[in-house]
């Protein structure tokens, strides 16, 4: 059985979800809807690595529940040079590279759901199986935000 | 420096015809209002939609009203109000959830209150954090902390599908999404949400007891949901009580999604607001090619590859430089727009060329490039359409003063210096007035819910209004929407497949297609989110912004009249009597309320707010401040974020603190007394009209002619 490789893959993918919401959110800070929702979704995140941490126990694994917000000094300056940047054009471009890079990130998390969902049904473990069709469709979510606000703000950004 | 209308206008074209040359259209942005007149909206909205080609155009309807449009195009797939004011007349329970009817509905006030005084009189149910005139009548007042109305709703959809007072045929028959939403609030029991909102559990097991016994339920909804956090998700709560109570359709048993301003309802339908005209689906290829038909465009010429850009993100696109042009009409950004210091920064701006059309020189207008005097409703001709679909013709009284225009004279001089032309080369807008643009607008809408082909100028002027839709098979208009449970939410009909209640994401047509094939209401669930600014111990108290019943929006008009003026002549923050002991402040004292983003000062008014939670009238600006402080408008206080969904600003939810910086000189706070602000203590001047305010008059004999 490999389904402890599934969930380690899973955790180390959805922790680095979560830190990237988080980073995004404060390079973002003053494109306002982009900084409150990327930190909202980026709970989600957290929350899906604190229960693969729990359930990791029960196929011997010791992941760790570190995905924090974080909230130090690095968030600090990411805020400070997003408003002093806040005048030009220019962090537009970067922000829709940390929108295609959300999604792909997204995407990867949503497959190792898929993935561990396969396996769950495949092992008839319901526990499992019901852990991914709880978390799985917000990583859904996640990606097509991403993909949403790319949609949406792009056109500005390249006409302009 | 005064001019002329031919300079001030030749310096707008010039300015277009630049831009459009150097960036195109994306350079260019309109901000409108919620009070000019129909046929004013369809022509701003054929100008930058159709003319121009740009996806900037919004209304200030986004602070007052986009929740109300979004939330009903969630459950319903179109804009469109359910109800109707009659329903009034029938309902047996009225809930009232953020809506202060006293101060901002007067009219329907007093017809509630005819039903209230009235035998069998109707059951009424209040959500506001304050003690408005209906929550001291109401048999239930829930006064929740501001930001948990989803946690809220839940607990009360909890609680009414627990008791399995769900109508469960009509369920079947006429909705999905329900086995969703059971899933959902199974969550919000009570005592879980009576935590979250601090509110005692029982008050919520009692509204639910009500609003599952209720035979003709009528639910109103208004700024305490739409200008809070996670406004869209707490409004479709609304509408999925009726949707699982079938409460839909039949008289009393209505939903009301109001709207703050008078013709709020014109903006969204002509597409000035962030709508495409006719609630048509800007996802649609096929709602484009009809309106580019009816325009006689290219269909690429209208901007539909991306949503309507919302007034934010206009803002944001201002503030980076990339539009460079925004035109404002009827609306004062420079007080209504939260985080001000922000938003003047953005509006002062060398790089942006900003022309302001209004009636009075508006703390907005100080900071434009061009400023055009417009006139008013009575020196204008045009339609109207209230909250609840209702289409009334306002005739031109008087002449407008000076050289004021008509805001529809305005809008189509610029179009006919811009030469603005359709495919065949006639001019667009091809009409030339009001009636002409009406009739022009009556094609647009033919077909679309919003359908006014029954009406006419002659037909306006034979009564008091008539509702739409209004075609010849129905020649007297609509009562009610979504009789028999059918409605407009058909995959190839509808104004909108929905979006994510917590991402604002929309739905792909495909996404909604699976999801509602058959066109039946959707029932949508939302999870309750903690608010983007909480409390904190800096800032230990929640803000809410709002409305009195003396002034609208930042008093360009109210501050004016004098009776009004002396009847809430000055700002002032309403403390609970607890908050207001704890820190040793009495009425009428000076306090500096502080955020994160800047600080105020005003007079203490000690009121039955409840506590943790204080309350400033947003109305007072800087156009008659004593000084040249921005110490007084209370939008220097709020948070820029909004709601991801109806991307309406929230008020409603920021944190601040208080502190005493003077002692008052024994008088009370400038607050009204007969108002939601009334004081606890009896020694404050009551607010009473005084000599002008009366009239004789001999009434009209009884069955006469109104």
């Amino acid at each position: 059985m490999k389904l402890d490789l599934v969930l380690r893959e899973l955790h180390a993918a959805e922790s680095s979800l979560a830190d990237e919401l988080v980073k995004v959110a404060d390079r973002h800070k003053v494109d306002h809807e982009i900084y409150h929702v990327a930190r909202d979704l980026a709970r989600w995140s957290q929350q899906h690595v604190h229960e693969l941490t729990e359930v990791g126990r029960h196929y011997g694994l010791s992941l760790k529940d570190e995905a924090q917000p974080d909230a130090g000094l690095l968030s600090s300056v990411r805020n400070k040079a997003s408003e002093l940047a806040g005048r030009r054009p220019e962090p537009g471009l970067l922000l829709l590279r940390d929108l295609r890079r959300l999604h792909r990130i997204a995407a990867g998390v949503s497959l190792d759901w898929e993935l561990l969902a396969q396996g769950a049904q495949a092992t008839r473990d319901s526990a499992l199986l019901a852990l991914a069709k709880r978390c799985h469709p917000q990583s859904l979510r996640q990606m097509r935000w991403a993909n949403a606000m790319l949609k949406t703000i792009s056109p500005q950004i390249l006409a302009s | 420096m005064e001019t002329g209308w031919d300079t001030a206008m030749d310096r707008v074209v010039r300015h277009s015809v630049e831009l459009l040359s150097e960036q195109g259209p994306s350079a260019l942005g309109f901000y409108t209002t919620g009070q000019l007149f129909l046929e004013e909206y369809y022509t701003l909205a054929m100008i930058a939609h159709g003319a121009i080609g740009t996806n900037h155009v919004d209304g200030n309807t986004r602070l007052c009203t986009a929740t109300a449009a979004a939330a009903l195009k969630e459950s319903f797939g179109c804009d469109g109000q359910p109800g109707s004011y009659s329903d009034v007349d029938h309902a047996d329970v009225i809930a009232l959830y953020g809506h202060n009817v006293a101060e901002t509905q007067t009219v329907l006030w007093m017809r509630m209150l005819d039903r209230l005084a009235g035998p069998n009189p109707p059951k009424l149910i209040c959500v506001d954090p304050r003690e408005t005139p209906a929550a001291r009548v109401a048999t239930v007042h829930l006064a929740p902390l501001p930001g948990t109305n989803v946690a809220l709703m839940n607990g009360i959809l909890h609680e009414i599908i627990r008791n399995d007072r769900v109508d469960h045929d009509y369920v079947a028959a006429h909705t999905v999404g329900y086995e969703e939403l059971a899933k959902q609030v199974e969550d919000y029991p009570p005592d879980r949400v009576a935590e979250i909102c601090q509110v005692p559990a029982e008050q919520i097991r009692d509204a639910a007891r009500i609003l599952g016994a209720a035979r003709r339920l009528l639910s109103t909804v208004l700024q305490g949901f739409y200008q809070s956090h996670q406004a869209t998700a707490a409004a479709v709560q609304v509408n999925n009580v009726h949707l699982i109570r079938g409460m839909l359709g039949k008289p009393g048993a209505g939903i009301l999604q109001m709207n703050g301003q008078p013709t709020a309802q014109n903006t969204r339908e002509c597409g000035a607001d962030g709508d495409m005209a006719g609630f048509r689906n800007w996802a649609n290829d096929s709602h484009v090619a009809e309106l580019a038909r009816l325009w006689n465009v290219e269909q690429t010429q209208i901007p539909h590859y991306s949503p309507p850009t919302h007034l934010m993100q206009i803002m944001r696109y201002v503030e980076q430089g990339t539009i460079r042009f925004l035109w404002v009409s009827g609306t004062n950004p420079a007080v209504s727009l939260p985080e001000l210091h922000r938003i003047r920064s953005i509006l002062s701006q060398r790089r942006l060329f900003l022309v302001v059309q209004d009636l009075f020189l508006t703390e907005t207008a100080e900071l434009a490039d061009v400023v055009l005097p417009a006139a008013t409703w009575a020196e204008k001709t045009g339609t109207f359409t209230n909250a609840d679909r209702t289409v009334h013709l306002s005739e031109k009284a008087v002449e407008p003063p000076g050289q004021a225009r008509p805001d529809l004279d305005i809008f189509l001089d610029y179009a006919r210096r811009m030469d603005f032309r359709d495919k065949d080369g006639q001019p667009l807008p091809p009409w030339h007035d009001a009636e002409s643009a009406f009739e022009a607008w009556k094609r647009c809408s033919a077909g679309r819910p919003c359908d006014y082909t029954g009406l006419s100028y002659a037909k306006l002027r034979g009564g008091s209004g008539i509702q739409w839709p209004c075609t010849a098979e129905h020649p007297e208009g609509t009562e009610r929407l979504y009789v028999e449970g059918r409605f407009w939410s058909a995959p190839e009909y509808c104004e909108s497949y929905g979006k994510d209640l917590v991402t604002g994401a929309p739905l792909e047509p495909t996404e909604y297609r699976a999801l509602n094939p058959a066109g039946k209401a959707v029932i949508k669930a939302a999870e309750y989110l903690p608010p983007h600014e909480p409390s904190s111990e800096e800032f230990p108290l929640h803000l809410i912004t709002g409305r009195t019943l003396f002034h609208f929006h930042t008093r360009t008009k109210t501050g004016r009249a004098p009776q009004l003026q002396a009847a809430a002549p000055e700002v002032w923050v309403e403390m609970s009597v607890k908050d207001a002991d704890n820190q040793g402040i009495g009425e009428g004292d000076v306090v500096e309320i502080s955020s994160a983003r800047g600080a105020i000062r005003a007079q203490v008014r000690v009121s039955g707010i409840r506590e943790g939670v204080v309350f400033v009238p947003f109305h007072y600006g800087y156009w008659d401040a004593s000084d040249a402080e921005h110490q007084r408008a209370a939008n220097e206080l709020t948070i820029t974020d909004w709601d991801p969904v109806s991307k309406q600003p929230i008020f409603k939810t920021a944190a601040v603190c208080v502190s005493r910086v003077g002692v008052g000189d024994g008088n009370a706070a400038p607050a009204p007394t007969n108002t939601a602000s009334r004081p606890v203590t009896a020694d404050a001047p009551a607010t009473c009209g005084g000599p002008a305010a009366t009239a004789d008059e001999q009434p009209a004999p009884a069955g006469g002619v109104r």
